[in-house]
């Protein structure tokens, strides 16, 4: 079938006005194509100045992360009859959140730097046994989802977080923290939770769910993400604003039925916070000139009885 | 931000050792590591554990080097469950049609152990049995389960520990650099000439030992179960230097790999309990290999399935594989990667239907030639992995036999280069050595457009292989392929280069990738030629028996300058004589 694939270049040998340009290229190409079959067709016949990154075709190398249609893919992955318009043609440019090195080629060196900053290696408690650390098999079919992760950068490309704050650490890195974390082999689990917590960790995550959403392999970053806040707090790390906000938002709920924002806001700053106070006074006026003030008594919904019932099975179920 | 502090230590090629020379920084090591898959980050591990100045130059990032792609299993013989590594080593023996080394094979079998325990301590996450021990699998060529595993990514998750360990190790990592030569001085490995991609800028980088840990060279097939990098760069720099190559007619063909694609299929699929069916729903294993059937060594099941397809109980060109009466569940466990791949590339869900396979060029035995610690036969020049033979694999390899080797002989040829490098001094730097190769690459990049393409170039040498050097072989068709090879190289050394940037110019890398496939094509086509008998993966109907008398030998390619000269090596046999081989 006939396909155009119009792709996002870059090339820095050029002049700074006329590095980024689109170039279209026309194939005619078996239906059951990938992109990534588009693009080396492409490359070895039609334009060999093209530079992408690919090797195994098969996505488990991790290597052609990039946007499709502006949203992060394998280009293995992407079959063109699930990609294309109406006009038979496909958008491709490189993976979001990184520098361009050239064309689809990004610069990963951070994010191979903050796959380091979250110590990413078994820290085994104790002596090592002779043979094998006994585990059972449950923990282990539980991380090989997790280790299922290749790397490909797809979820980072689409933080939007990442977006507008580069000292997140992200979903690839914070997700293979969890794995280490959820290894009953790993004897660190203390001191990672702890580092996770600071500015750029587990609680600067908005969950857009973009980076689940793109993930070719089902890691689910997101979701690592809020077991490392559960462990967290478990683990007793409950002095951050985020954690500060969960236990509010679960203590309010269950009070009265609904969620109290006023309470939730200075709960999650913290009562005795006063300079972080003092500066939301503002705020606070500006949202009651506009009308956007919760209402100063606040009611319990009718059954709540039932609400506080509920919440106290669940709590206790989980001992 | 206290968390980002440390930063990966990645092309940190001036933080490490240099040398000033004039306004030239040259970088230069203990030991410097070619590739950076299961072998090379485990020599690399190695050496600095004895104490080496070590560094890793990929023209890829760790994890996308082509050992994630390995699926099914590493083998171990382990003794605290009453397993005996000579009965490993024995069917390696067998396994490789008695072309193996039996000394090396004993120390693969026997280091295997170490080996596994080595890597769950790194955090490999293996499957358990119900005690929470190493659970372990059935895999072709052997009568025991000893093969241990993670789902079907065993290669992924044993490569990512490994990259894991190398990011703690702070070795230094030349990522996405390419070498385009070895420097040799009076017959001693110096060091190499390389460029960053990011820049195009060559260097000459200096170590006193290098390490080729390169991989096999399965893109001079098409198709081919191999990555796109997978461009058998090490085995040609080494031929060039004028090392052999050993055993290059040994190219093992997969059974089981997808048509559109050439994608693999893993072994485990059989070891867990598939079957294979031809057209008319026989299954056809019981007649080829009566005793282990579907687990027979691979060169056996790949010509059973040939032979089927060949003689009309095929459809399309494939037979069958069917997993259905494993189970929904035990296939989205054990077999999860591949269940993917089929639901991507075939449409189907392996509990539902059988899919269709046929053999695929996935594995060459053969390699430059090494003794059991990875010297080859250049001073200050090792190789381990895929790309050397010591030889464990003789002419056919057993499955999960590679991620073995990829350990074990990994760590041995780190250690021995590491002590080697100990006994040396660098030599002096050579600017025109630097020049030489510098207008050596400036010369092919300024080739002028006579129509001709690189990939024109490599699609004929792959079809050419695929036809003439795969899993049936004829004198003519040898003969035939060795000739299209010498007409391609011909091409090739006026074919041009149509991308001329200096930032990241894979047009550049595909030109100097294709040079090193045509050269190691070569070797594969002239060994097989030389061959005159049956023996393993190398099988010719015109010449179907196994001939011990005059053919126990090693082939070793010789090359100088365009030519290849065939000589011959001995096997060492320690403990099992020749026999009939059948499964």
């Amino acid at each position: 079938m006939q396909v155009t694939l119009k792709v996002k270049r870059y090339d820095p040998e050029l002049p700074e006005d006329q590095r980024n340009y689109y170039q279209d290229y026309d194939l005619d190409i078996s239906e059951n194509s990938t992109v990534l079959d588009c693009l080396i067709d492409i490359r070895e016949y039609q334009d060999e100045t093209l530079s992408l990154r690919c090797s195994c075709r098969g996505a488990i190398c991790g290597s052609c992360a990039m946007k499709v249609n502006g949203n992060a893919a394998l280009a293995c992955k992407a079959k063109i009859t699930n990609v294309i318009d109406s006009n038979n043609s496909i958008t491709v440019g490189p993976m979001g959140n990184h520098e361009i090195v050239k064309d689809l080629v990004v610069d990963i060196g951070d994010f191979w730097n903050k796959l380091r900053a979250i110590k990413p290696w078994i820290a085994p408690i104790g002596p090592e046994p002779e043979t094998e650390y006994i585990t059972p098999n449950e923990d282990m079919q539980h991380l090989t989802g997790i280790v299922g992760c290749i790397l490909c950068g797809a979820c980072v490309s689409d933080c939007t977080v990442l977006e507008v704050d580069k000292n997140f650490l992200g979903p690839a890195a914070l997700a293979k923290a969890y794995r280490f974390v959820a290894d009953p082999r790993d004897g660190e689990s203390n001191s990672r939770l702890e580092s996770y917590n600071e500015y750029g960790g587990i609680w600067d995550c908005t969950r857009c769910m973009a980076c689940i959403e793109v993930c070719p392999k089902g890691v689910a970053p997101m979701d690592r993400i809020m077991s490392l806040r559960e462990k967290s707090i478990e683990a007793g790390y409950t002095n951050t604003a985020g954690a500060r906000h969960s236990e509010a938002f679960e203590s309010l709920v269950a009070h009265s039925g609904n969620l109290n924002e006023t309470q939730l806001l200075i709960k999650t700053i913290g009562i005795f916070n006063f300079p972080k106070l003092i500066s939301l006074i503002p705020f606070a006026v500006r949202a009651a000139i506009n009308r956007k003030v919760p209402p100063l008594i606040h009611k319990n919904i009718p059954g709540v009885e039932n609400i506080r019932r509920i919440h106290k099975l669940i709590k206790s179920s989980k001992k | 931000m206290r968390l980002l502090t440390k930063k990966a230590n990645f092309n940190n090629s001036f933080s490490g050792n240099f040398d000033q020379i004039g306004d030239y920084k040259m970088p230069n090591h203990d030991v410097l590591i070619i590739g950076a898959g299961l072998a090379g980050m485990r020599a690399a591990l190695a050496a600095k554990e004895a104490g080496s100045n070590v560094a890793i130059i990929s023209k890829v990032t760790p994890v996308r080097s082509h050992s994630n792609a390995a699926q099914g299993g590493i083998n171990a013989a382990l003794t605290d469950r009453g397993d005996d590594w000579t009965e490993h080593a024995y069917e390696t023996v067998k396994g490789s049609d008695y072309l193996g080394d039996q000394d090396a094979i004993e120390i693969l079998s026997r280091e295997a152990g170490r080996a596994v325990i080595e890597l769950e301590h790194m955090g490999v996450v293996f499957s358990r049995d119900e005690d929470g021990r190493l659970g372990a699998r059935r895999f072709g060529g052997q009568a025991r389960a000893r093969t241990f595993f993670v789902a079907d990514i065993t290669g992924q998750a044993l490569l990512h520990a490994l990259f894991e360990q190398l990011l703690k190790s702070g070795i230094t990592l030349y990522e996405e650099w390419f070498v385009s030569s070895l420097h040799i001085e009076n017959g001693q490995c110096r060091g190499v000439f390389a460029f960053d991609m990011k820049t195009g800028k060559l260097e000459f980088i200096q170590a006193k030992s290098v390490v080729l840990a390169t991989g096999g060279c399965g893109r001079i097939y098409e198709p081919s179960t191999n990555g796109l990098i997978v461009t058998g760069d090490g085995m040609a720099l080494a031929n060039s230097a004028g090392a052999p190559l050993m055993d290059m007619e040994m190219v093992q063909y997969h059974p089981t790999t997808l048509k559109s694609n050439g994608i693999l299929i893993t072994e485990a699929a059989r070891g867990e309990g598939g079957y294979l069916y031809n057209a008319l729903g026989e299954r056809f294993m019981e007649k080829y290999a009566p005793s282990m059937k579907e687990l027979a060594s691979r060169d056996v099941v790949s010509r059973a399935e040939q032979t089927e397809i060949n003689e009309g109980r095929g459809i399309d060109g494939c037979v069958f594989l069917d997993v259905r009466h494993l189970g929904r569940e035990f296939i989205e466990q054990r077999l999860g990667y591949i269940n993917e791949v089929a639901l991507d590339y075939l449409g189907v869900n392996l509990a539902d239907q059988p899919i269709p396979i046929r053999p695929g060029m996935h594995y060459m035995m053969g390699g430059v030639k090494t003794d059991v610690n990875g010297q080859t036969a250049i001073k200050g020049l090792f190789a381990a992995g895929e790309n050397a033979c010591v030889s464990v694999h003789g002419s056919n390899r057993l499955g999960a036999n590679s991620l073995l080797d990829t350990i074990v002989f990994g760590r041995r040829s780190g250690t021995a280069s590491a002590e080697f490098s100990k006994q040396i001094e660098h030599s002096k730097f050579s600017q025109s050595a630097l020049n030489d190769e510098q207008n050596r690459i400036d010369t092919l990049m300024a080739r002028p457009d006579n129509g001709d393409r690189v990939a024109k170039i490599r699609l004929e040498m792959g079809q050419a292989m695929n036809e003439n050097v795969a899993v049936f072989r004829n004198e003519d068709g040898m003969n035939k392929a060795i000739e299209t090879l010498a007409d391609l190289r011909e091409r090739y050394d006026s074919v041009p280069v149509m991308s001329k940037g200096k930032v990241f110019n894979t047009g550049l890398i595909f030109a100097l990738e294709l040079g090193y496939m045509l050269d190691v094509a070569q070797t594969i086509a002239v060994s097989a030629a030389s061959r005159k008998e049956s023996r393993g993966a190398h099988n010719r109907p015109d010449m179907p028996s196994r001939d011990d008398e005059n053919f126990l030998k090693h082939t070793m390619a010789n090359r100088s300058g365009k030519n290849i000269k065939i000589e011959h090596l001995p096997v060492v046999i320690t403990q099992w004589e020749p026999q009939e081989r059948v499964y």
